[in-house]
């Protein structure tokens, strides 16, 4: 009989006590909550608000008016869909090359021993120290047409007459993969460094040659880097505007720069607004495509 | 110049493979040392299959070698002045081993004794700077690991994350180019055999520890290899399912018949599931013998202590007669040799003498000591007691019932028996 009056009691208890964490946990909680609430407060202020004033200047005309000009203009010229379309070539041309500099550069990297590949890590990311737009103004030295590249390839007899680095899509990429491959680099290093070598063992144990055992088994599991470093580069390319406006001279113009062109000459606060709104619009859009497959492959490389 | 040519190959070696090409490329070869020791038929014993070990057959497992052996039949191993030094430090020293075909044997040492070493140099992950090698008649010292074509079961199994459980089984077969529908039919198979059916569309990361262990085994054995090792594979299990899985590993192997090189540094591990046992300390083979042998007969210090509870008295030696404290000692066997002796003495063939009755026989030693402590375990008792010399001997005793009236208290004096066969000497060398 006891044996059944145990478990109502107990269960009681139970519940009293599960009114009183519940509180607790709401307490702490709201605590915690508090804490990071300056930084709430300031993303606020300086993120939310003025992307909410950017999106509702875009729906302003020239008068003052509410309108939809800004985005019909976008719809109908097809100026501004050839820029579209430039934005997201260049983009995509610079995050392929970065990959195809960037992946070996990293394996080998990640091959090294630890402290040799951590000093080889500084030189990756000694760039970062430099300002972007000196290195861009360096850029703009060493390809020009009496530039140090030139001069050089001329003097080893690679080609006979300067030929045109800069102000065009070549010296726009040059410039742009050069400031990318650290963001690819260090994603794609950090997957590489986490695979056990174990596998590589065991695949090699398994009968895979080398070759064998890096296509099967290497590379599948760095994919997650890889994807996340070239998500990155490609991102930070479709609004990059000092290095294209520099070395494209231009001639590549992306949509960086025509927000900067409508409101340095025409004044015009609504289009780039609605630039801006519609470049936001689509970088969202793809992350969030992006994150989808990202996860599904997280999910298939995770676990040891 | 030559520097950077060479360091341009070492680049294209880490650009298209990885980095076990590099050891290949940059290692000159080691000499294979062909038998260098007079001729090995001398110690080449002849191939005994058979060998019930009573170890291994008091745990219900069929220790039975006679079983069908795999398509290509066992291979033996011939290891011969085996030699690895990483600085000074020698992690194998002229190691000379035969595993013979279709054995299960095991290496079973201390943490960095080489055991690893000399199963990695098995595998062809780390090549030996001396020393000569042999699959059945083939020298491997020189075959890079994937053409070794040996199952390995690795300590942390090394499951490929980013594969299902049949994809992982699959892989050998893959890479060995079998068709698909006998691959599938080879896949279930295997998994069936770790009883594991049903389970190749799971992820790895769905898996419990013990699932993962019997994968990563099933991986090793599905492409029908010669030879099996497998690295400390159950030190990542709890207690219960270590051993259950130790009986499982060996009637796979019975049922197999494959040759298999088992590390571990558990020697209850390696009691219950060899057919012999290689005991290893400072990279050298210390004792080569039977779960039996090595118990009962340990060659040196290092293997009565490694393996079992003793406590060791010293003995002098003279005229061919072993005696302790001037007591002279009937013993199963002195050993040859001039080195100095210790009796080893395990706890639980020590006897507690009652009745002075056992004395009597002559087959028996006695010794007198006095009682610092008891513990009464239930089905059986550990008594700490002390020599006339200070020497503490543990005595550990199953309990009877006529028996627990009269266990000794603390403090009396009594008298431990040893029978003649258990009157054990070893070398004090090899510790």
């Amino acid at each position: 009989m006891s044996d059944l009056a145990l478990p109502t009691s107990s269960s009681s208890l139970a519940h009293s006590n599960q009114q009183e964490l519940k509180r607790d946990a709401r307490q702490e909680r709201f605590v915690l909550f508090s804490l990071c609430s300056p930084a709430l407060l300031l993303v606020l202020i300086i993120m939310v608000l003025p992307v909410g004033w950017l999106f509702w200047l875009s729906f302003l005309g020239e008068d003052g008016n509410f309108t939809l000009e800004n985005y019909q203009r976008m719809v109908e010229s097809k100026s501004y869909a050839r820029i579209f379309r430039n934005t997201f070539e260049v983009s995509l041309l610079t995050t392929a090359i970065c990959i195809l500099i960037g992946y070996p550069l990293a394996y080998f990297l990640s091959q090294l021993p630890r402290r040799t590949a951590n000093l080889c890590m500084i030189t990756v990311l000694l760039p970062f120290w430099t300002s972007l737009l000196v290195r861009t103004y360096a850029w703009l030295v060493l390809l020009q047409r009496r530039g140090l590249v030139n001069e050089w390839g001329m003097d080893i007899g690679l080609w006979d007459e300067p030929i045109k680095l800069v102000h065009n899509l070549t010296g726009t990429l040059i410039g742009m993969v050069h400031i990318m491959l650290p963001f690819l680099i260090l994603p794609v290093y950090g997957s590489m460094r986490a695979i056990d070598r174990d596998y590589l063992k065991a695949a090699a144990n398994l009968g895979a040659s080398p070759t064998q055992a890096f296509w099967r088994v290497f590379f599948p599991l760095s994919l997650p880097g890889l994807f996340a470093g070239s998500l990155i580069v490609f991102v930070l390319c479709l609004g990059f505007f000092v290095t294209p406006a520099v070395l494209g001279g231009g001639k590549v113009i992306m949509v960086s720069m025509r927000i900067a062109t409508n409101i340095e000459l025409f004044f015009n606060w609504g289009a780039a607004s609605a630039l801006g709104v519609v470049l936001l619009v689509l970088t969202l859009a793809i992350l969030g495509v992006a994150s989808r497959v990202l996860r599904f492959d997280q999910i298939l490389g995770r676990g040891h | 110049m030559e520097r950077l040519s060479l360091s341009g190959v070492a680049f294209l070696m880490y650009f298209f493979g990885n980095d076990q090409t590099l050891v290949f490329a940059g290692q000159s070869c080691a000499t294979p040392f062909s038998m260098g020791r007079s001729c090995f038929s001398d110690r080449y014993e002849r191939f005994v299959l058979n060998e019930m070990t009573p170890a291994a057959s008091s745990t219900g497992s069929p220790a039975n070698s006679q079983a069908k052996t795999p398509a290509g039949g066992a291979l033996p191993i011939t290891i011969r002045d085996a030699t690895k030094a990483y600085g000074r430090i020698f992690a194998l020293d002229n190691v000379d081993l035969d595993v013979r075909s279709g054995e299960f044997l095991t290496l079973l040492g201390p943490s960095g004794s080489g055991k690893t070493t000399l199963l990695m140099v098995l595998a062809g992950f780390t090549r030996p700077d001396y020393g000569s090698i042999k699959f059945g008649e083939r020298e491997i010292v020189r075959t890079p690991p994937h053409k070794r074509d040996l199952g390995m079961v690795f300590q942390n199994y090394a499951l490929f994350p980013h594969m299902t459980v049949a994809a992982n089984v699959a892989f050998p077969l893959k890479l060995r180019g079998v068709s698909k529908p006998e691959m599938d039919q080879r896949v279930e198979q295997a998994l069936e055999t770790v009883q594991l059916g049903g389970y190749g569309e799971r992820r790895i990361d769905q898996l419990s520890g013990g699932q993962r262990q019997r994968v990563a085994l099933a991986r090793a054995i599905v492409f029908e290899p010669r030879i099996l090792l497998m690295d400390e594979p159950l030190s990542a299990l709890d207690k219960k399912l270590r051993e259950q899985m130790q009986i499982e590993l060996r009637r796979l192997h019975d049922k197999l018949g494959m040759t298999t090189v088992y590390v571990t540094h558990d020697q209850r591990e390696a009691l219950t599931m060899s057919d012999r046992i290689a005991v290893i300390n400072h990279g050298r083979v210390m004792q080569l013998g039977t779960p039996n042998e090595i118990y009962e007969r340990p060659a040196n210090r290092f293997v009565a202590d490694f393996i079992g509870e003793s406590t060791f008295l010293p003995v002098s030696v003279q005229d061919g007669v072993a005696s302790f404290g001037g007591q002279a000692l009937k013993v199963a066997q002195l050993p040859r040799g001039d080195h100095e002796l210790l009796l080893m003495l395990r706890p639980e063939r020590l006897h507690l003498v009652t009745n002075g009755e056992e004395v009597r026989d002559s087959a028996v030693n006695a010794f007198q000591a006095q009682v610092r402590e008891m513990v009464y375990q239930g089905d059986s008792f550990l008594m700490y007691t002390e020599l006339e010399d200070g020497t503490e001997v543990t005595v550990r005793g199953m309990t009877r019932r006529d028996m627990v009236s009269c266990l000794p208290a603390i403090g009396d004096a009594v008298q431990l028996a040893l029978h003649s066969d258990d009157t054990v000497l070893v070398s004090a060398e090899g510790a």
